[in-house]
């Protein structure tokens, strides 16, 4: 068995849909207790590459190596089962159903034998209860319908089920898009958590007060495309921003800005 | 930190004590409930002395319910996963000639030929099933067509092999076998002639019960109907069921086998609509090709006033069985009262109506803030 550096390696991953290039030769590496944050404009293609990772799209050219070894994922349960569990950015959560029914949805834990195996409705309700609570979450009754919960609720939900389950990797789509600042924090300490316990995480996220400080490998991608991979010791948190926003777009915004306050000052 | 938020912690500031028939109200079921039970004491006052309560009477009412009940256990789950089957209706009568067509002209053991038909409609709910999740087409229009295929089916199949449209003479061959019990016998057949030979029960002239048993085909009913609100409720694959019908596209995400999912309880509708068909065969003693007729949208209708939502990920086995009891209930007692039968289907247009308005104020409630 090769054992690989890496648990999550992309050669020359791409990903078509129909004529829509979404992504397009992605090499990407992710360590062991790792953050690798991808970084990106708005349809750069990072949702559809994580999507790639979690066994939704398979990848249309290139390989996808897991511990060195060629995986081939049929569904998100093929991963799952691989020990990667992701966040999407739609949380991927029914309305109608419970908390704890969610949270166990596709993994539903069971007791009793044979055909009578049943879902541990119990247990269950116990592990999605603390489980958000440990996200600084407290459901009022885990067997009531998320419908009516918040959207920063929500999203803890979300995340707190792919803690639960995400053995290895942890791939979380802006998971602090909805949050509010204590809810934000409790993320990023989750992350840090979780790097500490040898987790991989990859991570989407705009906010680069929430990406430089957990992060320790940066992936930016553009139109589809890899524009490079750097480790923190190799960029700085401006540098990083200027990734984020596109570099010449914010100069050009400034410019734009001092325009507008010239053209401001001159009317008055 | 203060022994006050330590309490707090336990007993959440922002919970407001709800009544506990607001509690109830969140349950898909209750409508159906509260129908059945209203129902109940409508004929109670107005048919009363027309013997709907008797014996015999609750026995007819339950026949009734029983056998739209199988049809709405196989519509109600696969609507909570969000699809339909208009189809069931016209596997009913297709069903029935599975069955009938072996057994009277090929000359097959009865067992061989039930067993033909169950897994012959199964296999074609399959297909419905796997052309619905392939192509992605509503599984209304899919079953549609089903619906025309298979009463066309039925009808050239059993002109072109029989010259007839109505098979009959099953009864020489099933009369007495095992699986004639299982499907059109009685249970606790000894318990009735023991009341009847006490005079507590009415019987004929010869002292034998009106009323034999309980029969099978309303056991077959409530044991479905257990079987498949414990799968519904307490299992995996309930669970699978619920998320595939709330959000398709969740579902697929977390790694739930959804087109696997949809296609089995396509066979799983299948299966209802045969066994339906076989009781109503081995009852009769004979399938025709017309039998089942519109079955689908009473099935649809027992499912929809028993709390599921048309839109799917919401509802109820045991709701849809309260439906499938209305429906008997009513149908029968206005038929005590000697009630015109059209006044059933105005009845049944507005329980409809009302159903589903009730249920999307329910689903409102559920899934918007309050
Ligand atoms: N299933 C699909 N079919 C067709 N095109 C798709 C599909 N999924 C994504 N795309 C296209 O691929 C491109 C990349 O989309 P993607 O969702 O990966 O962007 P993103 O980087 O996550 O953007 P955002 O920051 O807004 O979340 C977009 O142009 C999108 O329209
Ligand atoms: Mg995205």
């Amino acid at each position: 068995m090769s054992k690989s550096e890496f648990v999550i390696e992309l050669k020359k991953v791409s990903r078509f849909f129909g004529s829509v290039i979404a992504i397009k030769d992605i090499d990407m590496v992710v360590k062991q207790g790792e953050c690798h944050c991808l970084l990106g404009d708005n349809g750069a293609g990072k949702s559809t590459l994580i999507k790639t990772l979690a066994g939704v799209h398979k990848p249309s050219e290139g390989e996808y190596l897991i511990d060195g070894e060629p995986v081939n994922f049929d569904s998100p349960k093929d991963a799952l089962d691989a020990g990667i569990a992701t966040v999407y950015q739609d949380l991927a959560l029914v309305s109608l159903m419970s908390v704890t029914r969610n949270f166990f949805m596709g993994r539903e834990i069971q007791k009793g034998w044979g055909p009578f195996k049943q879902f541990d409705i119990e247990k269950a309700n116990e592990i999605a209860r603390q489980g958000l609570a440990d996200m600084g979450i407290n459901v009022r009754n885990p067997s009531q319908a998320i419908g009516t919960m918040s959207g920063g609720e929500r999203q803890s939900l979300a995340i707190a089920r792919a803690i639960h389950f995400g053995a290895r990797v942890l791939i979380l789509d802006e998971p602090t898009a909805a949050l509010g600042v204590k809810q934000s924090a409790n993320v990023l300490k989750v992350i840090a958590k979780a790097k500490a316990r040898g987790l991989a995480v990859i991570l989407i996220t705009h906010n680069v007060h929430h990406a430089y400080p957990i992060a320790d490998r940066f992936t930016l991608l553009n139109r589809g495309q890899s524009l490079g991979s750097y480790l923190k010791s190799e960029v700085t948190r401006e540098q990083v921003l200027e990734m984020m926003a596109g570099g010449a777009e914010l100069e050009q915004l400034e410019a734009d800005l001092a325009e507008f306050t010239r053209v401001d000052k001159e009317a008055s | 930190m203060t022994s006050n938020s330590v309490a707090h912690a336990n007993k959440d500031e922002r919970v407001r004590k709800e009544s506990a028939i607001k509690g109830l109200l969140n349950r898909p079921e209750l409508g159906a409930l509260a129908g059945a039970i209203l129902v109940f004491i409508f004929f109670g006052i107005f048919a009363g002395d027309t013997g709907i309560y008797s014996l015999e009477g609750t026995i007819s009412w339950l026949v009734f319910s029983a056998q739209l009940g199988i049809l709405a256990i196989g519509a109600c789950l696969l609507m909570i996963a969000g699809e339909f089957d208009l189809s069931i209706g016209s596997m009913i009568g297709f069903a029935g000639m599975l069955l009938a067509i072996p057994t009277v002209y090929w000359g097959w053991p009865i067992e061989m030929a039930v067993l033909f038909a169950f897994v012959g409609s199964m296999l074609l709910g399959g297909i419905n099933g796997l052309i619905v999740v392939r192509t992605g087409l509503p599984s209304f229009i899919v079953s549609l067509a089903f619906l025309f295929i298979l009463r066309g089916l039925t009808i050239g199949i059993a002109s072109w092999l029989t010259n007839r449209t109505i098979v009959g003479g099953i009864g020489e061959f099933s009369d007495g076998t095992f699986i004639s019990w299982l499907f059109s016998g009685h249970i606790l057949t000894g318990l009735f002639t023991w009341a009847a030979n006490s005079g507590w029960i009415e019987t004929y002239k010869d002292g034998s019960p009106v009323v034999p048993g309980i029969p099978m085909l309303v056991v077959w009913w409530i044991g479905l109907g257990i079987v498949s609100s414990w799968v519904l409720l307490k299992t995996r694959i309930g669970n699978w069921i619920f998320a595939v019908g709330g959000d398709l596209n969740a579902a697929k995400n977390v790694g739930i086998p959804t087109a696997r999912l949809k296609i089995a309880l396509f066979m799983f509708t299948a299966f209802c609509a045969c066994l339906f068909a076989t009781i109503q065969v081995m009852e009769f003693g004979s399938a025709s090709a017309d039998r089942g007729l519109l079955k689908e949208f009473e099935a649809i209708i027992a499912a929809v006033i028993g709390g599921t939502l048309l839109t799917g990920g919401y509802g109820a086995i045991l709701g849809a069985c309260f439906g499938a009891l209305i429906f008997g209930i009513v149908s029968v007692g206005l038929n005590f009262m000697g009630v015109d039968s059209s006044w059933f289907r105005v009845f049944l247009g507005l329980m409809l109506l009302i159903a589903v308005i009730f249920n999307n104020y329910v689903r409102k409630r559920i899934t918007e803030a309050k």
